[in-house]
């Protein structure tokens, strides 16, 4: 547990180190307000949610989280850090626990940082904020699980190109399910229980979901326990490099 | 003297290629073990072996009674220890990194000020404390690697290559510090600078395409060096021809040799080899003055040990097994 933390505050520290995170909090916010204001047509539409803000979440966190979360094994491979992490007395559960909270805690001061947002909505109009409550932690959840993804992949490689890419395409499985049952063609060729099965892994289906303002157990079983699978699966990697 | 470290029959494979092969060896709590072998030999390997970030393809090793494969967390609690290279995170000070050391090693409070404070100042970092390590220059990097693997005062102290890249000064100071340290703990650092271990050292273990090819104090390693015991002589010019026979002639002597002298100065010099690396300098001496050898200059050798590495790790004459 004081591993963890002490792993976590040194992880978090470093993202405010270099120029890192600033660029990624300002790319950020500048992605999520041209989504919400253009392509979402916050305006025009003319209702008081943030519904144009938080639709295109899945999408966003598509692009931004692999760049965030690529660096968290590689490079310490690249620069032969890992040999300092991982000869010191830290398992490396602990090691992949204090850096994954790390990350999902910088990825949830860059959400926080949306207030704005939440706060013109709210002079705008009279909008349901319990909605907009479950919307943010929906949204930090599904942040979760495309950190963990990206985490994992990132402790296979010491290239960081390849993290990325491959962690964007895996990624994008998780969100494209859902768009394929809605697809007609392959809902007629696929036989039920498949599609069913596809729909209920998309981040984007389940996403929505808790965009309506139904923050279901079920989405966060699910959530929480994806994330869990490729954190485990993380630090089994980083056990098995050890014998190779 | 207690055994600290056990190493029992460790290898290591990367797939077809074996890097370690089947090394044994015990290190007792005051030795200084300097571990020799030209590159590649699997000198670092061992050393991450040792120090669980890689675990062996067969065979184990123990650490203060602690075994590495099933009580690794342990064994890093009781090993201290300077990566190749000495790695540590670009976009931190010294003074974080060594917060951070000290907090994964357990001290909170006054304790780790003040263990952080005596890792500084016996390194010498005091300097440059507030300074991104990525500023620092290849030796203050290589001290702040070195502040962290005894700042918790460990049993087992584990440096690969801890002077490589420094100045002279430098590695007199790194020097300085493990012979200062050597006491009460155990020391092993790689290097293939062999005055380190003719410097530091209270014995040497050279392997060589992952095997162990010898293991024995300096003293004996210099003792296979054909210039063992071996007595270099200036004379006068003009009396070399008949010094040179003379020596020849000389029971104990194996063969003489010519050698370069200074330019200019009217003197030879010569360098006779003892049989079976006995002294020699008593019959040498005797001879010089019978011969009323104007003597510019007498001394006996040690023994080089470059050459007998070279011949060890070579595998030509005199690599046999000890």
């Amino acid at each position: 547990m004081n591993n963890t933390l002490a792993i976590f505050r040194r992880e978090l520290k470093g993202y405010f180190a270099t120029p890192v995170a600033y660029v990624f909090i300002v790319i950020f916010l500048l992605l999520a307000g041209i989504f919400t204001f253009y392509t979402g047509r916050f305006y025009e539409r003319g209702i008081a949610d943030l519904e144009p803000f938080f639709m295109f979440h899945p999408w966003l966190y598509l692009f931004l989280i692999p760049a965030l979360s690529m660096r968290l094994w590689a490079e310490e491979r690249k620069t032969g850090t890992i040999e300092l992490l991982m000869t010191l007395p830290v398992t490396p559960g602990q090691a992949v626990l204090g850096k994954f909270f790390a990350a999902w805690a910088f990825t949830s001061i860059a959400l926080a940082l949306t207030f704005p947002l939440w706060i013109t909505v709210n002079y705008l109009g009279d909008p349901d904020n319990g909605v907009i409550v479950a919307s943010y932690l929906g949204s930090l959840l599904m942040a979760g699980a495309y950190l963990a993804i990206g985490s994992c992949i990132s402790a296979m490689t010491k290239n960081q190109v390849i993290a990325f890419v491959v962690t964007l395409v895996v990624c994008l499985m998780f969100v494209v399910t859902g768009l394929f049952v809605g697809v007609a063609a392959i809902r007629d060729f696929l036989p039920e229980p498949v599609t069913q099965f596809l729909a209920s892994l998309s981040f984007d289906n389940r996403f929505r979901d808790i965009m309506r303002g139904v923050l279901d157990i079920r989405d966060i079983v699910y959530f929480v326990s994806l994330a869990g699978c490729w954190l485990f699966a993380n630090a089994l990697i980083l056990d098995i490099e050890k014998s190779q | 003297m207690a055994t600290l470290v056990e190493i029992k029959s460790l290898s290591k494979k990367f797939g077809p290629i074996t890097a370690v092969d089947g090394i044994r060896f015990d290190v007792a709590r005051g030795e200084v073990l300097g571990f020799l072998g030209p590159n590649g030999a699997g000198k670092s390997t061992t050393m991450k072996m040792l120090t669980c970030f890689l675990t062996p393809t067969s065979g184990t090793a123990t650490v203060c009674g602690h075994d590495i494969l099933s009580e690794s967390v342990k064994v890093r609690r009781k090993i201290g220890y300077l990566p190749e290279g000495a790695p540590a995170w670009g976009d931190m000070t010294p003074a974080a990194f060594l917060d951070f050391i000290a907090q994964i090693r357990g001290y909170r409070g006054a304790e780790k000020k003040s263990r952080i404070a005596r890792a500084i100042e016996r390194v010498g970092l005091e300097r440059v404390l507030r300074q991104p390590v990525d500023t620092l220059s290849k030796g203050f990097k290589r001290r702040v690697g070195l502040a962290q693997a005894i700042l918790h005062d460990p049993e087992v102290l584990v440096l690969d290559e801890p002077t490589d890249g420094l100045d002279p000064n430098q590695k007199h100071d790194v020097r300085a510090l493990i012979r200062e340290m050597a006491k009460d703990k155990v020391i092993i650092l790689s290097t293939h600078i062999l005055e380190e271990v003719e410097a530091v050292c209270s014995r040497a273990v050279i392997i060589a395409r992952g095997k162990l090819i010898f293991d024995g104090t300096p003293e004996k390693l210099e003792a296979k060096s054909r210039h063992h015991n071996a007595v270099h002589l200036t004379i006068a010019a003009d009396q070399g021809a008949g010094a040179e026979k003379a020596l020849a002639g000389i029971a104990g002597i194996e063969s003489v040799e010519r050698v370069e002298a200074a330019p200019d100065s009217g003197q030879v010099s010569f360098l006779a080899f003892p049989k079976n690396g006995a002294s020699i300098i008593g019959a040498v001496s005797e001879a010089a003055r019978n011969g009323g050898w104007k003597v510019g200059g007498i001394r006996s050798e040690t023994g080089r040990l470059d050459d007998v590495f070279r011949e060890l790790t070579l595998g030509t004459a005199g690599g046999e097994r000890k």
